[in-house]
């Protein structure tokens, strides 16, 4: 088997055992999500794996229900922005004239604040909470999603097999949803899988910022910040959050790559 | 060996290396050429005919390997070279003149520096000596203006004249071999036969050998002393060109040759049947007027070919027809009754009735439909056929277009051959049952055997159908071969009109004329002759 | 060509435009009533309506806009609520702090991304070209915090090499000064390298697949030719791309990583002003942000029109 197959079972594998620990959590954990079952910052034992933090919380615990939130709220938010950017995309490219010139304006005016800091703002008026940064991630992500699934689709509208099909007489349903769709949806899948992981980052930075989840919900990026204190004595727990978001980051790439490797191949041929 | 020997290739072979088992491009193949000697290589695509001439730099292009066998070069290995010593070489002694010059020149410099650029590199010439030399080769390639021309930029120049500078470019070094790569292929006809001439006068002025790579056995008649024919990665004869033309021993060379044969004769039109009259047609991108006042009737069951070079406005004209692309003025009607100039404004009967082919088949098939589902749609959406009525029409079709339903129904397009998907496209046209297809290039992209075979489908659908063609063309031969009627167009005119006898014999209109003369043809002394004729009606101009 | 430039600068000025309407109206027109948060449930109705007056929420809204687009130009801020200074005075010097940052990195880990991305160009397949692949892939993968806390970690922490913060003040001196910018422009400088090299990389392989650097090849230049006179010049505006995309991360990306080791720059007021909603900075501090991501832009823009040869020269 060549080396990037291998590396895609593995990340694979890793993405599976994530998501269903993230899935079954309350089952999975061996204590509550904010249950204070021991002394303050308690060192790794068998009792609490990871130790406790500030207020006798146990990390892995916690751990484990945060990588259910930012897990689902990122699923969520990249789906709200496929959902947004493809759709807009797609139909800027079909329709093409007024529609795509002011879709396509719109976009680039978001596309031209950094996102970040974008979310900041609006985020700190609104307030946080899973539903306003579902809303929020998901509009900023759908632009990169727009520009993706506007160009391919512009590439597929001038082909001429949509051509065939418009002298046909077909509706535009038919063009969209059995001409260029089936066509750009391998590249958009891929870049499902690029987007989640991206979001994962967004949303573990905001945390990490103190906008993400609000207190005392876990989640990936809150919890490097809860329990940042402990670096500077050297203990690298809170790190352990930020290194499950690699891990879970990475094996998407890794998947994603083989994928796109395999789209290549065949449209190659 | 002599003295007289360039290069000798023997037992030659190339792979693409991969995990799965090795393919074999090239198999143990042999050439000599002789300095000043000019062979030339014919083959249909994947012949490895474009493999074998660029091996005689020692060049393999990337992912390929040379596996086994010798190139020897003057006496010297270039099997396993150093990369420095073939550098040398490159350019200096063996130059290359590729397929598409606007693709093979750098986009981002001066042509007269990418000329000058090995001479400076190998520090054979002085900077001044070299600039002198391009300007030189460029009037000697009859470029206009060598000495502004050298500063311009790729995109700045036409193809044409980019082809005469990748020659001069090669000539620099005046180096001992030319490998020639299909170098008039993307040209115009009247573009290449100037061209073909400047080509063929600067080599022999230089006694410079060649390797003149090519599919078009008209132009390699022209240009070669010698020619080979490849298939597959394996030689199959050669001969003197005389003797080749004249005297064909294999097979495969003898079924190359006679695709040049295929004719169908004229049939005068039935009275008053036609089936669509197109009248007054005026047609513009934005400002800028491509059909001017166009006027031609397609009869019933015939065939309609409107022949012209890139520019004359041939597209457009399918685009308008099948409304795409409504025209400013005019009108066409369709079984006498007004078409919309708007497809979207058609009725339905309209629109199964005129049917496209276009010239690439790879972009018109859906990569995600199956071959089954492509054909069964117009049948789906025009007559609601379902089920197992529908699946047996499917099967019909694919068996009239000579493809086993069993085997195809299920394949994506990919799968198949070119040929086989543009048989695929006749189906789904013919599905619709049309009265008129508007084929645009459909054998431009193929290779002309199984163009041939594609034409000769096409002519038996006709006669079984009575559908009628209009058929888009720039190639005169096509026209010949299969047109009942022509249309010359130019620059968006047309320059004359009538059956195919009447416009294809005299007296000729002055452009289909120097379409005719400029089309090469098999005899070896046609471009000597044509030149001479030409240089003939000059003088004779002149001295008028 | 020339025409195509001022129309993106003028693209530039209008999108700067736009932005600092959506700025302003991001605080004035959202759900959520600022003073009422500021203030808290137990805030009387009149002390309410008087912070509204301050932040001028009485007045309509295109009036406050136009007002506080005036003061801008004036370059007056307006003040900040929670410290009563003025904002421009707050914003110049951190400012200064975080281009110093972005600037710093931006000398060291730009050339080195290019380098990266031509020797991964140059030895493709080479297990130098697969190391460099993996590690980058993975650096992308990580969160910018990670990164730092990582380096903190070994450089600080385990090593006592570095200062674990970067308190910096003005009064410093340059060698102090420069001491506490290891660790952040590393961390940044990490991400920015992986970027910039894959790009490099793989825009420099796309043009490889050309006729001309076939045709190169047959003209015996050298493979080092081929690459850096043939290729690379026709590679330019995806490289121009990820650059300005990477200094635009520069100076946004700063947020997290001045968070991380307490610099005191843009970023770090900007979090800290969303934490007290002190909405008169928060705002004046996207706007700069916004400013700078968006002028960085257009200048790639620019430089992609100019370094390609077919709109250089018309026909």
């Amino acid at each position: 088997m060549p080396l990037e197959t291998v590396l895609a079972v593995i990340g694979a594998a890793l993405i599976f055992a994530i998501v269903i620990t993230a899935l079954f959590a309350p089952w999975i954990a061996p204590y509550g999500e904010n249950a204070s079952v021991g002394g303050a910052y308690e060192p790794w034992s068998a009792v609490h794996v990871f130790g406790t933090d500030s207020i006798g919380r146990d990390i892995l615990s916690r751990m484990i229900y945060g990588g259910r939130n930012t897990i689902g709220l990122a699923f969520a938010a990249t789906c709200l922005a496929f959902f947004i950017g493809s759709a807009l995309g797609t139909a800027a490219a079909v329709l093409g004239g007024w529609v795509d010139l002011v879709l396509g304006r719109l976009n680039d005016l978001l596309m031209a604040i950094p996102q970040l800091i974008f979310a900041l703002l609006i985020l700190t008026v609104v307030g946080s909470s899973a539903y306003t940064l579902i809303a929020v991630i998901g509009v900023l992500e759908s632009t990169r999603v727009f520009r993706l699934a506007r160009s391919l689709s512009v590439s597929i509208v001038h082909q001429d097999f949509v051509e065939v099909a418009k002298l046909r007489g077909e509706s535009l349903g038919w063009i969209v949803f059995r001409e260029v769709v089936p066509v750009s949806f391998p590249n958009l899948l891929a870049e499902f899988g690029l987007r989640f992981s991206f979001t994962i980052l967004f949303v573990s930075s905001l945390s990490f910022l103190g906008l993400g989840l609000q207190p005392p919900t876990a989640d990936w990026g809150a919890l490097v910040r809860e329990n940042a204190s402990l670096i500077a004595f050297g203990d690298v727990t809170p790190l352990l959050p930020a290194g499950a978001i690699a891990l879970l980051t990475v094996a998407v790439n890794l998947v994603v790559d083989w994928y796109l490797a395999k789209i290549r191949r065949r449209s190659a041929l | 060996m002599s003295d007289n020997q360039l290069l000798k290739i023997s037992g030659l072979r190339v792979e693409v290396p991969s995990p799965k088992g090795n393919s074999t491009i090239l198999h143990d193949v042999g050439l000599t050429l002789n300095r000043g000697e000019v062979l030339g290589l014919i083959g249909e695509s994947g012949a490895g005919k474009s493999t074998l001439g660029l091996a005689a730099a020692g060049f393999v292009k990337p992912g390929c390997a040379i596996t086994g066998g010798s190139i020897l070069f003057d006496g010297k290995e270039l099997v396993g070279m150093d990369r420095t010593l073939l550098e040398k070489l490159r350019g200096v002694r063996v130059a290359y003149v590729a397929q598409s010059a606007s693709a093979s020149f750098n986009p981002s410099f001066q042509l007269g520096a990418q000329c000058a650029e090995t001479a400076l590199q190998h520090h054979l010439m002085s900077g001044n000596e070299a600039d002198a030399r391009v300007q030189e080769l460029f009037a000697e390639m009859m470029l206009p203006n060598p000495e502004q021309i050298v500063f311009r930029y790729p995109h700045q120049v036409s193809g044409g004249q980019l082809q005469r500078a990748m020659t001069a470019m090669a000539m620099v070094c005046r180096p001992d071999l030319i490998i020639f790569d299909e170098p008039t292929t993307a040209l115009d006809v009247t573009t290449q036969v100037g061209v073909l001439a400047s080509i063929r006068s600067i080599v022999e002025h230089y006694g410079t050998a060649a390797i003149y790579v090519t599919h078009d056995l008209a132009v390699v008649a022209q240009m070669a002393d010698r020619i080979m024919v490849m298939k597959n990665g394996r030689m199959v004869e050669q001969a003197t060109t005389r003797e080749m033309l004249s005297n064909p021993k294999e097979e495969y060379t003898k079924s190359l040759w006679s695709i040049r044969n295929f004719k169908t004769d004229e049939r005068s039109r039935d009275a008053e049947a036609l089936v669509m009259q197109i009248k007054g047609i005026n047609a513009a991108y934005g400002s800028h007027a491509v059909l001017n006042d166009i006027n031609f009737d397609v009869p019933k069951a015939r065939t309609v070919a409107i022949v012209g070079e890139s520019g004359s406005g041939k597209s457009t004209l399918a685009r308008v027809i099948t409304g795409l692309h409504p025209p400013v003025s005019g009108s066409i009607k369709f079984e006498d009754k007004p078409l919309a100039g708007h497809v979207s404004k058609r009725s339905r009967y309209e629109l199964e009735s005129v049917q496209i082919i276009h010239q690439y088949p790879d972009k018109a098939l859906n990569p995600r439909q199956r071959i089954g589902d492509i054909i069964a749609r117009p049948l789906r959406l025009y007559f609601g056929l379902k089920g197992e009525e529908l699946r047996g029409r499917v099967r019909q079709i694919l068996q009239t277009l000579e493809l086993d339903p069993d085997q195809m129904y299920n394949r994506l397009p990919h799968e198949l051959s070119g040929g086989q998907k543009q048989r695929v496209c006749i189906g789904r046209a013919l599905a619709a049952k049309p009265k008129v297809i508007i084929c645009d290039e459909v054998t431009s992209a193929l290779d002309q055997v199984v163009a041939e075979g594609i034409l000769k489908t096409l002519v038996r659908i006709q006669q079984e159908f009575g559908v009628s063609y209009v058929v888009i063309t720039h190639d005169i031969g096509l026209v010949q071969a299969i047109a009942d009627e022509v249309v010359v167009l130019k620059s968006g005119n047309i320059i004359e009109a009538g059956s195919k006898s009447q416009v294809l014999s005299p007296p000729f209109a002055e452009y289909t004329q120097l379409l005719l003369a400029s089309t090469p043809e098999m005899d070896p002394d046609w471009l000597t002759n044509l030149l001479h004729a030409r240089a003939g009606e000059k003088l004779a101009n002149e001295s008028l | 060509m020339r025409n195509l430039i001022l129309t993106r600068l003028a693209l530039a000025i209008v999108t700067l435009f736009f932005v600092s309407v959506i700025v302003f109206a991001a605080v004035r027109f959202l759900p959520g009533d600022i003073a009422q948060q500021l203030l808290g449930q137990s805030a009387t109705p009149e002390n309410v309506a008087a912070l509204r007056q301050q932040l001028g929420l009485d007045v309509p809204g295109y009036i406050s806009y136009f007002d506080w687009l005036g003061g801008l130009f004036r370059g007056d801020l307006g003040q900040s609520i929670a410290t009563g200074r003025s904002v421009s005075e707050l914003i110049s010097g951190r400012l200064a702090n975080t281009l110093f940052l972005a600037g710093f990195t931006a000398i060291i880990a730009i050339p080195l991304g290019y380098i990266f991305g031509f020797l991964g160009a140059l030895l493709k397949g080479t297990s130098f070209d697969r190391a460099t692949n993996v590690i980058a892939l993975s650096i992308i993968s990580l969160p910018e915090y990670f990164v730092a806390y990582v380096l903190v970690v070994l450089l600080a922490v385990k090593t006592g090499w570095f200062p674990a913060l970067s308190r910096v003040s003005p009064s410093m001196g340059f060698l102090d000064y420069a001491e506490r910018l290891v660790l952040p422009s590393m961390s940044l400088g990490f991400v920015i390298i992986a970027y910039i090299m894959r790009v490099t990389k793989s825009s420099i392989l796309n043009v490889l697949g050309e006729d001309y650097v076939q045709m190169a090849q047959m003209k015996g230049n050298s493979r080092f030719r081929v690459m850096f006179v043939h290729a690379l010049p026709n590679a330019l505006a995806p490289i121009i791309n990820v650059t300005a995309i990477n200094l635009a991360y520069l100076v946004v990306g700063v947020v997290i990583v001045e968070t991380v080791f307490v610099y005191p720059g843009l970023g770090q007021l900007l979090v800290d002003s969303v934490a007290k909603r002190d909405m008169p900075v928060v705002q004046a501090v996207c706007l700069v942000f916004a400013g700078i991501y968006i002028l960085v832009n257009a200048t790639a823009d620019i430089l992609i029109v100019l370094s390609n040869p077919r709109l250089r020269h018309a026909k």
